[in-house]
């Protein structure tokens, strides 16, 4: 019977809690946008000419193939994170893309149309230095990699290994580049830093050492930024100090010396500091490389040389100019240079490298992006035309992580905006209300002016909002007319306006690069986009909220600390977050470190919250600091609390504001560093509301929660990493005055440790060191069957400790990281949204992690609704958010309540960037999609007309009664 | 004390009692209450400090001695001193200026053989509203709180009432003495999923369910009405479409 009614509670339970995807809800709220990050390396597939494929590689150890008409991707791999992943080079020939992945470690030739892996080697250990591709006979066929002490060949079709060898004196030469040149050796480049240079030559056949040398270069210091090969054999370098270009010729036995070639014989001179690049071509790797060559001598200065019968010419001077790239179609090269043309446009052109003369009509105008940072990379993608002239299209990389596709005479093919791989933090904002709306609002704010006024003033609102009503009636029957195709919401900055469920939010991002993002949430549009230029990158940022949409006619307030790159201090970047537009307040400087931020609920007459900046001498700055701010802040100074956490001593602090806005200090905590070390430490979400203050138990009493705003979890994890001693401290520590309210020590755990901490409960994940599994634990704070205070919560009025329940569960997944639902008024219940490394995000509703779920089923747990204890978390399929959509790699999940109580909107971010919506206790307040409002509308019409004739058939009857 | 009783009934019936008071110890002016027997055996005394200014700036004087007892049960014993008439209206000024009543006790280990090991650096502090100490009677709640290893990490207090409603008090009586409650508060070991008695509970289940006779029988003893209803429908059906002779023998 008990067994029965465990099975029950559980399907019951399971009832309440079952949510999934219907299949024709797919993408009706929810998108998902995939990214790559930045571009380390990209080729165009020349194999043919219809072909769409780039390929890239990226520095978030990404391998994908982008449609070059579109930006799309056509697949992507996604390898581990960190060193183990990187991606060290990318070579491709034919349909082939060879890449060596993990500092040398595997060498991976993939099928370019699919993506399949046609082979991987494993690869012997040591550090990638150059990779090759070699060909014999016009033909490539292989493909050399050369390590700090090593150079193999590998079959291209097989990925054998022909052979591989020991590099002779690598403890001494550092061996950085290769060389083939398709007439049966490779050669490899080592250099001895201001000696000399070592080349060593092999055979390709067995890898025999045919030749080796070494040539007298007392000037250089590394081969790899310096130097390269032209023409037939001939090794070039630059030097910035002697101010040269030096040559020598590989294959010749009596030239034992460079031959030096002042820059001053050529009129030309390398910008004092910069380091020149010389940048060549070889588009076949059978055949040698081009005698042509670009020489940068400064950030913004290139030219076209060549090698002529041992003297070099200039062909072309290119200055100004910001890039410069050579390409290859058929047997023609061509080399795009583009130039400076005003402050806001460069013009890319095109010119053919053997001559330097420009060929006609090549000109592309690549509009740079006032809100974003400057072109760093250029990629050329040249073709044939039909006529045998040259065509192209490049892609540009910005310092923003922007990848523009132009092609002639400046359309923007596409765009993709890879800053966006990496987002660090967002808010959802509110939308403003539309212009009709924000009249009717502007109208109760303003003071009163005499009682005709107002009487007119709400009778030509009122025309306003019949006049906009009767607009959109109109669209709806003129769009019901169009095909359903060509009706298209386009999102638009300037018909952004709140639905009426406030579903449609702004999602502000803020990414490592230092670039801010406005995204509709509905959509995903990029709405507006900012480049913060002098940031130091992947720095902490912190977003803050200050004003936000209610208060018409004042803007949205959204505030961005940021650090500086060059002074290293904190900066406060204000603007609208609906327009992404930089605010003309004045901020205060902040002349030294930051600590700690606090918002605080103080406003001023503009509304906009106060922002308290405390800096590393625990000085206070308020932003704004009005005088009737300050005024505020004097009055409320001895409730003003914040507490300050020093990892690297274990110390927490606490400190109150005092009336001269000083701050003195007065409590704190230390946790010997020695033992455990402080990882991570939250506090409550500010805009979160409980909805009932305890919880109805079995027998009809009510236990209070204990609901503590200023509650911190101190999460700590053990020095000592044994697994048997290794453990996770959990500190529930009151911020105002430093009561260590719990204090529990999860044995033979061991981080990362995720959790959340809200209401009265804190969630975290961890480690079992001992049984090698990812467990839950919660803990739940009770103040009791009676409420010290039921009106207001003062934590320097709470004496009695809260009972703290505590339960833990084996969770059968790895997990990268942990949100809770937050909903308008609190009402719904509360999941948990976990983010797998998988790429799913689970819903886990918090019924399952209650600390009073019962070992065994008794009445009043069942009265209660309680789950029985079980040890192990399920995972269902249908709790999957995302369903197929899932999210590489995802980093932090953001949630936000909508207007309506049971919807709470997500958004995880990642590589790829996902934002659907969940419904915790389902959708309570709203019809479904598929209610059936014919039915019930002619259902009532029916039954209006049936009384209406029944009316009548009822008079007629009592008519004619009378009569008789 | 009527609530925590009905509490702790109900949290017994939950099954999950997170203990959070490990030992404590009742301590009134140097009287102390709770067993005297082991007082003397492996002691060392911490001064304990507190701070009631005006001005309220922090100036530290000795309230009590705190003897510290090492070992596995954390032991702590309070020895103060009288509040002087001259602290009893300082303490009364600051409460009517609603400033702080601080106290602090140096960062030391409960193990006394750490003790020697490092020496004690820097204090741990927290304060209480003074109005609350002086409207509660001078009746306070301390506890002093370790991490695993025995280091005192934090001291936390409490007057109970905790409130300040501005009752008027009369000094000489009620501002003499401390009426102190001290503990010290270990943390306590975080549950494991408790698999074992999960699977113990199932087998017990497993085994009713296998005791039961009903359980128990055989598939033709439990559906034989089913099979045979069956059989009986399926005989009437093929019945009905034989020929009216075969109708008759049946």
């Amino acid at each position: 019977m008990a067994w029965l009614v465990v099975r029950l509670a559980i399907s019951v339970s399971l009832f309440y809690t079952a949510s999934a995807v219907f299949e024709d809800q797919v993408g009706k709220f929810d998108w998902r946008q995939q990214f790559i990050g930045k571009v380390r390396f990209a080729l165009f597939d020349t194999h043919s000419q219809a072909s769409k494929k780039l390929l890239v590689a990226t520095d978030k150890n990404v391998f994908a193939s982008l449609n070059s008409r579109t930006g799309d991707l056509f697949w992507r791999h996604v390898d581990k994170t960190g060193p183990e992943g990187h991606i060290d080079a990318l070579l491709m020939y034919g349909q082939d893309a060879v890449v060596v992945a993990g500092n040398g470690r595997l060498l991976r030739s993939w099928e370019t149309t699919v993506g399949g892996l046609k082979w991987e080697t494993v690869l012997d250990t040591g550090s990638f230095q150059a990779a090759a591709l070699v060909g014999v006979q016009d033909f490539v066929k292989y493909v050399a990699v050369l390590k700090k002490s090593a150079i193999s060949l590998h079959d291209l079709s097989s990925g054998s290994q022909i052979w591989v060898e020991n590099l002779p004196d690598s403890d001494t030469v550092q061996y950085q580049t290769i060389y083939s040149g398709g007439n049966g050796l490779v050669f490899v480049f080592g250099v001895v830093p201001n000696s000399h240079i070592v080349i060593v030559e092999y055979k390709i056949e067995d890898g025999e050492i045919m030749n080796k040398k070494s040539v007298e270069a007392a000037w250089m210091s590394s081969l790899e930024s310096s130097c390269t090969v032209i023409s037939s054999g001939i090794l070039l370098c630059v030097d910035q100090i002697t101010q040269s270009l030096y040559t020598l010729l590989l294959q010749s036995a009596e030239q034992t010396e460079m031959r030096q070639i002042h820059l001053q014989t050529l009129d030309l001179e390398v910008a004092s500091g910069f380091q020149p690049v010389l940048t060549s071509t070889q588009p076949n790797p059978a055949q040698p490389p081009l005698s042509e060559f670009f020489l940068q001598l400064s950030p913004d200065h290139h030219i076209l040389l060549q090698l002529k019968d041992g003297l070099i010419v200039p062909l072309r001077d290119f200055n100004p100019s910001y890039l410069a790239a050579f390409a290859t179609s058929g047997e023609r090269t061509v080399a795009a240079v583009m130039s400076p043309k005003n402050d806001t446009a460069c013009s890319i052109n095109l010119f053919s490298a053997d001559t330097g003369r420009r060929h006609l009509d090549t000109t592309i105008i690549y509009h740079m992006d006032p809100n974003g940072g400057k072109p760093n990379r250029l990629y050329v993608h040249a073709f044939l035309k039909k006529d045998d002239s040259v065509g192209y299209r490049v892609m540009v990389q910005t310092e923003d992580l922007t990848l523009t596709f132009l092609q002639q005479p400046g359309r923007v093919v596409w765009m993709r905006e890879e800053a966006l791989a990496d987002v660090v933090t967002m808010e959802m904002i509110d939308l403003p209300f539309t212009g009709t709306q924000a009249e009717l609002e502007g109208e109760f704010g303003k003071k009163a002016d005499g009682l005709l006024p107002m009487v007119l003033k709400r009778l030509s609102s009122q025309f306003i909002l019949l006049q906009a009503w009767l607009a959109h009636l109109w669209k709806l029957f003129y769009d019901a007319r169009k095909p359903r195709s060509s009706v298209k919401n386009e999102v638009n900055i300037d018909t952004l306006s709140r639905d009426e469920f406030n579903l449609q939010k702004m999602m502000v991002m803020v990414t490592a690069s230092g670039k801010l993002f406005g995204i509709d949430s509905k959509s995903g549009t990029i709405l507006w986009k900012q480049y913060l230029e002098n940031i130091e990158p992947n720095s902490v940022f912190k977003l803050i909220v200050q004003r936000t949409t209610a208060h018409f006619p004042h803007p949205p307030q959204c505030t961005l600390l940021i650090k500086n790159k060059d002074t290293g201090l904190g900066n406060l970047y204000v603007f609208n977050p609906i327009f992404g537009k930089k605010s003309q307040i004045s901020v205060p400087a902040l002349p030294r470190p930051v600590l700690q931020t606090l918002l605080l609920p103080v406003i001023d007459q503009d509304y906009a919250k106060v922002l308290l900046l405390i800096d590393d001498q625990y000085k206070v700055t308020t932003f704004p600091s009005t005088k009737n701010i300050l005024q505020q802040l004097q009055d409320t100074a001895s409730s003003i609390f914040f507490y300050l956490v020093d990892s690297s001593q274990g110390k927490l602090s606490g400190f109150r504001l005092r009336k001269d806005l000083s701050t003195e200090l007065i409590w704190e905590v230390v946790i010997p560093t020695e033992v455990q070390k402080i990882v991570a430490v939250k506090g409550k979400r500010a805009n979160e509301h409980v909805h009932s203050q305890g919880r109805v138990m079995g027998d009809r009493s009510v236990l209070y929660k204990y609901l503590n705003p200023n509650l911190l979890a101190v999460i700590t994890e053990s020095t000592d990493t044994h697994h048997e001693r290794s453990f996770v401290g959990i500190f529930l520590i009151d911020g105002v005055t430093g009561r260590i309210v719990h204090e529990a020590v999860q044995r033979k755990a061991k981080g990362p440790v995720h959790f959340v901490h809200s209401e009265n409960w804190v969630v975290y994940v961890y480690w079992n060191s001992k049984f090698r599994r990812n467990e839950f634990s919660v803990l739940e704070l009770f103040e009791g069957a009676e409420l010290y205070n039921s009106t207001v919560f003062s934590s320097l009025d709470r004496p009695h400790p809260p009972q703290v329940l505590q339960q833990s569960y084996i969770f059968p997944a790895p997990i990268s990281t942990l949100e809770a639902t937050l909903t308008e008024k609190g009402i719904t219940s509360r999941h948990l949204l976990v983010g797998l490394p998988s790429g799913n995000i689970l819903s886990l509703p918090k019924m399952f992690l209650d600390p009073r779920r019962p070992e065994v089923v008794s009445e009043q747990s069942r009265e209660e609704n309680l789950i029985p204890y079980a040890p192990e978390m399920p995972i269902r399929d249908e709790w999957f958010i995302n369903y197929n959509q899932t999210v590489s790699r995802v980093r932090g999940i953001h949630t936000a309540p909508s207007g309506l109580e049971s919807t709470c909107l997500v958004v995880a971010y990642g590589l790829d960037i996902y934002q659907t919506r969940v419904f915790p206790s389902k959708q309570f307040d709203v019809l479904k999609d598929d209610y059936d409002y014919v039915l019930i509308s002619s259902v009532l019409f029916g039954l209006f007309f049936a009384t209406m004739i029944s009316k009548r058939l009822a008079e007629v009857k009592l008519l004619n009664r009378a009569w008789r | 004390m009527a609530m925590r009783r009905v509490l702790s009934l109900i949290l017994s019936v939950l099954s999950t009692v997170t203990l959070l008071w490990t030992q404590s110890g009742e301590c009134n002016n140097g009287r102390r209450s709770g067993d005297a027997g082991d007082t003397d055996l492996s002691g060392f005394s911490v001064p304990l400090e507190h701070s009631f200014e005006v001005d309220d700036v922090p100036r530290f004087r000795l309230r009590g001695a705190l003897q510290l007892k090492g070992g596995k049960e954390n032991g702590v014993y309070l020895s103060q001193n009288q509040l002087s008439e001259k602290d009893r209206i300082t303490l009364k000024d600051v409460a009517a200026a609603d400033g702080l009543y601080r106290v602090r006790v140096p960062r030391v280990s409960l193990q006394v053989d750490r003790q020697t090991e490092r020496p004690s650096e820097g204090y741990l502090t927290t304060f209480v509203r003074a109005c609350a100490l002086v409207e509660s009677h001078l009746s306070d709640v301390i506890t002093l709180h370790t991490d695993v290893s025995g280091y005192i990490i934090g001291i936390s207090i409490v007057t109970i009432p905790g409130s300040c409603r501005g009752i008027e008090v009369e000094d000489e009586v009620d501002l003499e003495v401390f009426n102190t409650t001290i503990s010290v508060v270990a943390p306590v070991t975080a549950p494991a999923p408790e698999t074992a008695p999960f699977i113990e509970r199932m087998e017990q289940e497993m085994e009713k369910k296998g005791k039961n006779p009903q359980e128990q029988k055989s598939f033709f003893a439990k559906y034989w009405y089913l099979i045979l209803g069956g059989a009986v429908f399926l005989m009437a059906t093929s019945s009905a479409q034989a020929p009216p002779g075969g109708a008759q023998q049946s």
